[in-house]
């Protein structure tokens, strides 16, 4: 390879990713842009400009006043309902997780790994076919339509990842350990919460954080089983955009947008390495 | 034997027995229930006398059913395609000791943390031809300059690849660049010093080794592509008329708006068996592979 | 009475018989060492002793009580593992006195336990460390101190010196031997190392394809071994096996083996008289290499000596030794001289092949007849 040659090609090869780089940014850009502009500007086209005139209206009108459904509440209530499903529903979904991956690999019994392999399919079922079942029987809890009937959807489908994620890491943890702990006279729950829990740490942030994504983004469970008290923010924001009422306010959704995407892009900014981590668990099985 | 018949032997599967017992119920017992429906007369409620396979005869009657597969084959295959195509390049780009790759690569991923109606928002309106890219070119003085997909019965389908193909490569790309990465170094140095080009290195040798990561990319991305739900509701809803319909918008109108629950239950049966279809033997696969 | 007792054990996975009647027994203060290739049931025989596994069938006794349901922590033993298996999450102080904590010990007592044992190991510095800021050495001596600080009454010991570089397996060697002499413990002991087995044992257990092939002394195992197999593990280099003829005439009685050109014949004259069922047979004439030397190599208390001219092939110097290899009986052998002994390959030379020390073994049931 000549220099000549090797420089070019390093161009086109940064030039590419570049490239890419733009695409990925542009829609975030957009709805940035654009979520501080006047009406106006907006309608006037220039989408990718800069704003003329700087505003926070949009975002003020997108968080406490924007019509949503019938009560213009903007988005802050049910930005609350996300957060009072997402904490519950991780904390549980996660001890369970932990837990099972805790027997399914050190206490194995006859049949564990039909076990394991039934929980882990039920993370890939398509969720419409549970809709009418478990529209009926949470109704018959007595919690349809409530934030507790999301927590308890989310909880039980949280169940199969959760248990993968914990499994694979408890399965790479030294049997041996387990063994010491034993033979030193600690009991079953005493080697979990004395041995294994205390070096868990890496495998909860993962945990946390997929499930806080999954749960935070849900958008089907909330339109089926939510009413309008308890409805989550991805639910809420989309009546936002499409509802048919009214003057489009590109922008106020655009501050929505961003607002719903907020504590989920914090996540990621802040522990990338964790979700990038827990995105390839929950890929490469086994 | 007194110490093995002790409770310490039965609690590890007394404590795993709420997570299962769970999973058997509102898993496996709700998908017989929905099997169920899916031979009974249900329509608004749910009803039990059983009518056989009209609710499938139906089914497969419907124009409107027919356009929801055909939608999922044109999404399913571009979107699984063209994500595994960037993400690969991006991957193999990427892995080319690149300065700012502690940069590019969380620019390339973020859309995944983004939830399905998030960018159905955002690209629904960066599309749209009244405010979006159509008009920004045309204000860049391509006045006759035209792209309106989205408002478009034959093309708004491809919006919706492009919105998911946004959302989903960077993660593609993460995969690829794991397992390149996993590659053991000394293999790449001996192709080299056998003489390989980089084309061949790549062709031959790299790509090759990463079956198991286009394995796993085909699966998430199948799986994803048939529960695929949000995305069109924030994007399209659907529309324009029902040009963007796939399976799992179809159940839940017919189910809950159209009041046709036996149809939309065998729908919903439909979708379960097209992802079994990929995701038994692969787990299957792997599970086994565990044990030996 | 044995402090040890493992009578007709049995162990299966199933179909699969992984341990088929173990009989073991070993004193209070003995080091029973188990050796055997990997998969020959060593490990699983450890295991069962500690608890870890459950028994097909049979029976261990510690200390005069049988103890087959006993739960692991019951059975008052400690064990040092492989991995070492220190708990991560702790500090070594806390470590060492896990054991002491679950069984109930105030802290007080916990503390002199640490304090004794941090003492007699060396390791009071590291007492506020976690396992993951220790050197393979200093873990290997808090897994001991872990076992130590219980004072149980047998110590199981799993190949703990495996995950060490070779000069550090040397001296944590020695220093379980110090420990061992120091403490009269019980211990038993996993190895697939036979060396480790030879300089640690007080009796050595040989196993293979979970049958115990032969039980004794260090001395025994490596001087009297019972079989092919013991004689073939035991020792480094190995004994050379050959295959070879025992035949008697006027002389008396000879092994003949076989090589390209003709044949050698090596007189019997000690162990003759053991060997009558065997003449005219087919034997597998075995012999160590330290048995095989230059004449002037030779050990002087050697009685029954037989020479024999051989090819040289291969020259190895050890330093210490030159290994010489020639070809006998379509196998190769390899002979111990001395190291400033002038040899090189192709020289044709007299081997000195020590009879008494030689070993004779039947070919048929492996066995070992004389």
């Amino acid at each position: 390879m000549t220099n000549m040659s090797g420089k070019f090609s390093r161009a086109l090869l940064y030039s590419i990713l570049i490239v890419f780089a733009v695409y990925y940014m542009l829609p975030l850009y957009v709805m940035v842009v654009n979520s501080v502009k006047e009406l106006d500007e907006i309608r006037q086209g220039a989408m990718l400009s800069l704003p003329q005139k700087f505003t926070i209206e949009p975002w003020l009108s997108a968080w406490s006043t924007a019509q949503i459904g019938v009560d213009p509440t903007g988005l802050k209530p049910y930005f609350i309902n996300s957060i009072l499903m997402v904490v519950p529903a991780v904390f549980l979904s996660t001890m369970l997780g932990a837990v099972n991956g805790y027997v399914l690999t050190k206490w194995q019994f006859p049949g564990h790994r039909i076990v394991f392999g039934l929980l882990l399919l039920s993370c890939f079922i398509p969720f419409q076919i549970v809709l009418i079942p478990m529209a009926r029987i949470l109704g018959t809890l007595g919690i349809a339509g409530t934030t507790s009937g999301l927590v308890f959807v989310h909880m039980i489908y949280g169940i199969g990842f959760t248990t993968l994620f914990f499994r694979n890491y408890y399965d790479a943890f030294p049997t041996e350990l387990v063994r010491a702990a034993t033979i030193d006279g600690a009991g079953f729950f005493r080697i979990f919460y004395r041995i294994l829990l205390p070096s868990s740490g890496p495998i909860i942030v993962v945990t946390v954080i997929w499930q806080f994504t999954n749960v935070w983004n849900d958008f089907l469970f909330g339109a089926s089983f939510a009413d309008a008290d308890s409805q989550p923010v991805t639910v809420a924001l989309n009546n936002l955009v499409s509802s048919s009422t009214g003057v489009k306010e590109y922008n106020v959704h655009f501050a929505g947008a961003i607002l719903a995407a907020l504590p989920t892009l914090v996540v990621y900014i802040v522990s990338g390495r964790y979700f990038v981590r827990g995105l390839m668990a929950g890929a490469v099985k086994g | 034997m007194p110490y093995r018949a002790k409770l310490q032997d039965w609690l590890p599967r007394l404590v795993l027995s709420p997570s299962v017992a769970l999973i058997a119920i509102f898993v496996y017992g709700f998908i017989l229930y929905t099997s169920y429906l899916s031979f009974s007369d249900s329509r608004m409620l749910p009803s039990y006398g059983l009518v056989g396979f009209a609710n499938y005869e139906r089914l497969f009657g419907l124009r409107h059913w027919e356009t929801a597969l055909t939608n999922l084959a044109i999404f399913g295959i571009l979107y699984i395609v063209i994500c595994t195509v960037i993400g690969l390049t991006l991957a193999i780009l990427l892995d080319r000791k690149i300065r700012g790759e502690g940069i590019l690569r969380p620019i390339y991923l973020y859309p995944m943390a983004l939830s399905f109606i998030v960018t159905g928002t955002a690209w629904k309106w960066f599309l749209d031809p009244g405010i979006g890219l159509e008009n920004v070119v045309q204000t860049w003085g391509w006045t006759d300059f035209s792209f309106r997909w989205i408002k478009d019965r034959d093309m708004a389908i491809y919006t919706v690849v492009i919105a998911a193909v946004w959302q989903s490569s960077g993660f593609v790309m993460a995969m690829f660049l794991a397992g390149l990465r996993g590659i053991d170094g000394e293999i790449m140095r001996a192709a080299q010093i056998d003489g390989a080009s980089n084309f061949n290195l790549y062709r031959r040798i790299i790509i090759p080794m990463l079956r198991p990561a286009f394995l796993s990319a085909f699966v998430v991305l199948a799986h994803l592509a048939i529960k695929s739900y949000d995305l069109v509701i924030a994007l399209t809803n659907g529309g324009p008329g029902r040009a963007t319909e796939l399976p799992a918008t179809f159940m839940y109108s017919y189910t809950f708006s159209r009041n046709q629950m036996g149809v939309g239950a065998s729908s919903a049966i439909i979708m379960l068996i097209m992802i079994a279809s990929i995701i038994v033997p692969y787990l299957y696969s792997e599970l086994k592979e565990k044990k030996a | 009475m044995a402090f040890l007792e493992i009578n007709q054990l049995h162990k299966s996975y199933g179909p699969v018989d992984v341990l088929k009647g173990i009989n073991i027994a070993i004193e209070e203060g003995g080091f029973l060492v188990l050796v055997g290739p990997s998969g020959c049931g060593k490990s699983t025989l450890l295991n069962t002793i500690a608890g870890l596994e459950d028994i097909t069938s049979g029976a261990i006794k510690i200390d005069g009580s049988v103890v087959n349901d006993l739960h692991p922590s019951k059975r008052d033993i400690a064990m040092v593992f492989q991995s070492y298996a220190l708990y991560p999450s702790m500090n070594v102080r806390d470590n060492i006195a896990f054991g002491l904590e679950m069984r109930g010990a105030s802290k007080e007592e916990r503390a002199d336990a640490v304090a004794g044992v941090a003492d007699m190991l060396q390791i009071g510095h590291l007492l506020d460390r976690r396992p993951g800021q220790l050197s393979g050495g200093q873990r290997q001596r808090v897994a001991m101190g872990r076992a130590l600080v219980r004072d149980p009454k047998l110590f199981l010991f799993d190949e703990p010196l495996s995950n060490l570089d070779a000069k550090l397996r040397v001296d944590m060697r020695t220093e379980i031997k110090r420990l061992h002499q120091k403490l009269s413990a019980t211990i038993v002991y996993v190895t697939h190392d036979q060396i480790e087995a030879m300089t640690l044992a007080t009796q050595i257990a040989v196993l293979k394809d979970g049958v115990l092939q032969q039980v004794g002394s260090p001395d025994e195992v490596y001087n009297t071994p019972a079989n092919l197999f013991v004689a073939d593990f035991m020792g480094s280099p190995t004994m050379n096996l050959i295959p070879a003829k025992l035949e008697k005439n006027d002389a008396g009685v000879h092994v003949e083996l076989s090589r390209e050109s003709g044949s050698i014949i090596l007189p019997v004259r000690e162990k003759a008289g053991a060997l009558d069922k065997l003449i005219g047979k087919n034997i597998v004439f075995g012999i160590r290499p330290e048995d095989v030397t230059d004449a002037e190599g030779q050990d002087a208390a050697a009685t029954d000596v037989a020479q024999a001219e051989c090819h040289v092939e291969v020259v190895e110097p050890t330093g210490a030794d030159k290994y010489v290899v020639t070809h006998l009986g379509g196998k190769e052998l390899i002979a111990r001289m001395r190291a400033g002994f002038g040899v090189n390959p192709g020289d044709k030379m007299p081997f000195n092949f020590n009879m008494g020390k030689a070993h004779f073994f039947d070919p048929a049931s492996e066995m070992r007849v004389a």
